[in-house]
């Protein structure tokens, strides 16, 4: 996978890597959780790349700037799909979706994780962050 | 243990008030409370008192009168109101004191919450994506319930519908326009299956409650309300709150049911025999779940539950009979106890043209709110 960029934050995903995989964390008691966070006994886990939709819906309107990263404007902001996949057995985990069209979202089913160019920072240069897409 | 009355109630208009500060609404809501109750703030012994974002309630101390009472703020997120009556329940129910006050009120900026994701542990990086939004988290929700339970937009619809209808019947609130059915159903996406008329907007307002152990109640007032229950409790392992980067793949119970059980128990009945009922309906989609949540019907029911317009004042169980936090704006200290003023007004049979008709002997209160917690009332005549 040749992308340039760099991640929007670190160790979030495995990075660079040809088949990127989320880390999560899993605690004493084998619970895990996404993101890791390196809290008191916790270990990095890499999380499964398949899962299946959860639940979803569409960001509509422009978030507050800050947090949100993105520079567009009101009239310029695009919606986006954003939901949660289950990993089988591990966690479920909040994402952005793409490739999709919203009106062929279902619950149940298969999505795969993805890497993706999500925004610019102030010297152009490509920041990049996970996703899911349908797997069909 | 015997019970603790409700023996007073005051209530600022809620909706947008920029001549006046949320403190100063909270006193004024204070102020008619005592009128209510027929006693002056030197008769009043302690008070329990909170808001999210209009300040420490106690300093209304300096426009209400400097007489040395007991005093304490309260600050429990959505739960705040529901926390401050429950203290003051406590202190009359253990014979500390025998007449106190309890007050919520707040002041919001326009629009949405603004969320720093590091006050609530999470990575910067969890806001940047354009995660960090309330509304997000109400639509996720609803979306998989609806999936689940065979819940139609036609459901949401209705709650809204319903709301603005019984707003418009409400001197103090904040949306007082009855909305079609079509207009709800075609107003703006906001992040779906939600649209904009079915959310409720942060806002302002106040409520005050005056309230008395039996004996002190009998000298005051032939008309005393009965708080029956009041349980505040906090979300079970594995249950989906806002804010949530990642959620177990075990589910969990939330924090709603654990509370309504909790205050069924202490009440002694049981939900068939609650007569009218405020729900938290943040949303539409949250009032539908928390129907359920709460024990009033099986998942999956509400939607004729709400067809055959059993929800409405005059179906079999009324629902938001002031038109919830969808026609009233959601002022988070006040938001709990505005539900409890309702029902001592319908109680009372002084709910005026959104008195529900059929006799009433029992009522029910419920919020939730952000980060899993719920607070829950039960009253009676």
């Amino acid at each position: 996978m040749a992308m340039e960029g760099r991640p929007l934050a670190d160790n979030v995903f495995t990075w660079p890597s040809d088949d990127p995989a989320l880390i999560g964390g899993v605690d004493a008691r084998g619970r895990v959780r996404f993101p890791f966070m390196g809290r008191p006994g916790e270990q990095p886990v890499q999380l499964a790349r398949e899962g299946v939709l959860w639940s979803w819906t569409v960001q509509r309107f422009l978030p507050k700037q800050p947090p949100y990263l993105g520079r567009e404007t009101k009239a310029e902001f695009q919606p986006f799909a954003l939901g949660y996949v289950e990993l089988p057995g591990q966690v479920r985990v909040e994402t952005r979706l793409v490739d999709c069209d919203p009106a062929d979202l279902r619950i149940g089913m298969p999505m795969r994780l993805t890497i993706r160019l999500l925004f610019r920072d102030e010297q152009g240069q490509d920041l990049l962050m996970y996703a899911f897409r349908p797997a069909a | 243990m015997s019970d603790v009355a409700i023996v007073g109630i005051g209530i600022h208009p809620f909706g947008r008030t920029p001549d006046r500060t949320g403190l100063e609404q909270g006193a004024f809501a204070v102020r008619q409370a005592l009128g209510d109750a027929g006693i002056g703030w030197g008769d009043v012994q302690f008070a329990y008192g909170g808001s999210q974002d209009g300040g420490n309630a106690d300093t209304m101390v300096e426009e209400l009168g400097l007489t040395g009472l007991q005093f304490i703020n309260v600050a429990n997120g959505c739960a705040t109101g529901g926390s401050a009556l429950i203290s003051a329940y406590g202190a009359i129910r253990s014979g500390q004191y025998d007449l106190g006050l309890v007050v919520g009120f707040d002041k919001h900026e326009q629009g949405s919450f603004r969320v720093r994701p590091s006050d609530w542990g999470l990575p910067e990086w969890y806001g940047e994506v354009g995660f960090a939004l309330t509304t997000q988290f109400f639509a996720m929700k609803i979306q998989r319930y609806m999936a689940l339970h065979g819940i139609t937009d036609d459901a949401l619809i209705r709650v809204a519908e319903k709301a603005f209808a019984n707003g418009a019947q409400n001197p103090n609130a904040w949306r007082r326009r009855a909305l079609s059915y079509a207009e709800i159903a075609q107003s703006t996406m906001i992040s779906d299956p939600l649209r904009q008329y079915m959310f409720c907007s942060p806002g302002e307002g106040a409520v005050a409650l005056i309230l008395a152990s039996p004996k002190k109640a009998a000298q005051l007032t032939q008309h005393s309300v009965w708080l029956k229950a009041a349980a505040m409790r906090t979300r079970g392992a594995g249950s989906f709150e806002v804010f949530s980067p990642s959620l177990s793949v075990e589910d969990g119970e939330g924090a709603t049911p654990i509370a309504a059980r909790a205050a069924f128990a202490m009440a002694g009945i049981g939900p068939e025999e609650i007569d009218i009922a405020q729900l938290q309906d943040t949303e539409s989609g949250a009032e539908i779940m928390h129907m359920a949540e709460n024990g009033f019907c099986r998942d999956g029911e509400q939607e004729k539950w709400l067809r055959d317009g059993m929800t409405r004042l005059d179906g079999r169980l009324p629902v938001n009979t002031d038109g919830g936090c969808l026609a009233n704006g959601e002022p988070i200290g006040a938001s709990g106890l505005r539900q409890v003023y309702e029902t001592v007004l319908q109680l009372r049979g002084q709910a005026g043209a959104r008195q529900v008709p059929k006799p009433l002997r029992t009522g029910y209160t419920h919020v939730y709110g952000a980060p899993g917690v719920s607070a829950v009332t039960i009253l009676a005549r």
